[in-house]
């Protein structure tokens, strides 16, 4: 089974997904993170989705309940690195992402996450 | 009585009454242009397609066909260029069975040659309107992709700020470029807010607005902000009451109060120098 690593760098806990996301390892994922953020204390959690090049409603209700997940231990989400592919694919399906940030890319969801947008 | 025969005899009496037949053909077509094309220039491309046909006719050689039909579909093309309609261009071709008919019409000895002649040139004015369609086509495609191109650039306003100016009406399939070409951008230049510009955009209707909404909240999804400027009154009432909202997102009167909006929330200030 793939496990998608969590990284925890200082109040942060980052998240690359670059792989080929199947309904077990979302929900192992969903799992590891909870463990992780009220273990940590963590206050946000940065997704990159980078490598993510297909994504479904699936993967869009993944999003947005770590989304609200994270909230429930304070701490606020960033997804970055959407590929225009994605977004588009996402607009079409009616999906806002409503409850999460996004960023262009990991260093300005850092920034988000450090209040200095 | 055999059709290859009677091909080759209105042959030689094509070549035998070439001045006389090219003529009167020249004249019908003049007549029918009504002073768009100068005779000169249609007795120049009449008389290379009497010399063609004649090869064809006359079954000298294995080149004269293709090369018969090179010269209409070029014919066709510039006529449909220059904006002839397709009757016109078509009458080109069978005024040539008029001008011999009136020759040979008197001849009753010459029946089956006229029919055979008139086959072949039954078949070439059907040529020539494909053709003519065709190179419709292709002009329309092309200024498709022309005005395509022409209508959607994103340019730089300032370091991380990017505008989209929409000239036109937009459809979902410009809607889609516009938004792919917006995205993009955005991930090249790292910039993280747009400005989208609807000054030169006719009419907002629910399905503009719509689109403009997907773009908005792609956009979002990469992280950016967008803003939307250049509403004109008329587009001010017209989105009023056809009670669109645009929720959340910004809306300014023109592109200099979206491009303040956009530095003041990159946290820039503009002071005099």
């Amino acid at each position: 089974m793939d496990r998608v690593p969590i990284l925890k760098i200082g109040q942060t806990l980052f998240v690359s997904i670059q792989i080929d996301l199947q309904d077990e390892s979302v929900m192992l994922l969903q799992e590891d993170l909870a463990d992780e953020l009220s273990a940590s204390g963590a206050r946000g959690v940065i997704i990159d989705i980078t490598a993510v090049e297909i994504v479904d409603s699936f993967i869009g209700r993944m999003l947005t309940m770590i989304g609200s997940i994270s909230r429930l231990f304070d701490a606020e989400t960033v997804i970055v690195g959407m590929r225009p592919a994605v977004a588009i694919t996402l607009t079409e399906l009616g999906l806002s992402l409503s409850g999460v940030r996004t960023a262009l890319n990991a260093e300005k969801g850092l920034e988000i996450l450090n209040g200095k947008t | 009585m055999d059709a290859g025969g009677s091909r080759e005899r209105m042959a030689d009496y094509l070549r035998d009454h070439h001045d006389k037949v090219a003529g009167r053909w020249t004249e019908l077509v003049v007549s029918g242009m009504r002073g768009r094309t100068s005779v000169e220039e249609v007795r120049r491309e009449l008389g290379d397609l009497f010399t063609l046909i004649v090869r064809v006719l006359s079954e000298a050689d294995e080149h004269a066909a293709g090369e018969l039909q090179a010269a209409l579909d070029e014919l066709s093309r510039s006529r449909a260029r220059e904006g002839f309609t397709p009757s016109e261009t078509a009458l080109a071709v069978f005024s040539l069975k008029e001008a011999v008919y009136e020759l040979v019409g008197d001849s009753a000895e010459l029946v089956a040659e006229f029919l055979a002649f008139s086959r072949l040139i039954d078949e070439l004015g059907l040529r020539t309107f494909e053709a003519y369609s065709a190179a419709r086509e292709q002009i329309i495609s092309d200024q498709m992709t022309t005005m395509m191109e022409l209508s959607t650039p994103v340019v730089q306003l300032w370091d991380g700020i990017i505008a989209v100016p929409l000239v036109g009406t937009l459809d979902s399939a410009r809607t889609q470029l516009v938004m792919e070409k917006l995205l993009d951008t955005l991930v090249a230049t790292g910039a993280d807010h747009a400005v989208i510009d609807i000054t030169g955009v006719a009419t907002v209707d629910t399905e503009v607005a719509q689109h403009l909404l997907k773009t908005v909240s792609a956009a979002r999804l990469l992280g950016a902000e967008c803003t939307i400027s250049g509403i004109r009154p008329q587009v001010a009432q017209t989105i009023v009451s056809l009670g669109i909202e645009f929720g959340d997102i910004a809306t300014k009167a023109n592109l200099a109060d979206a491009l303040a909006l956009a530095l003041r929330q990159a946290g820039l200030k503009v002071v005099p120098a």
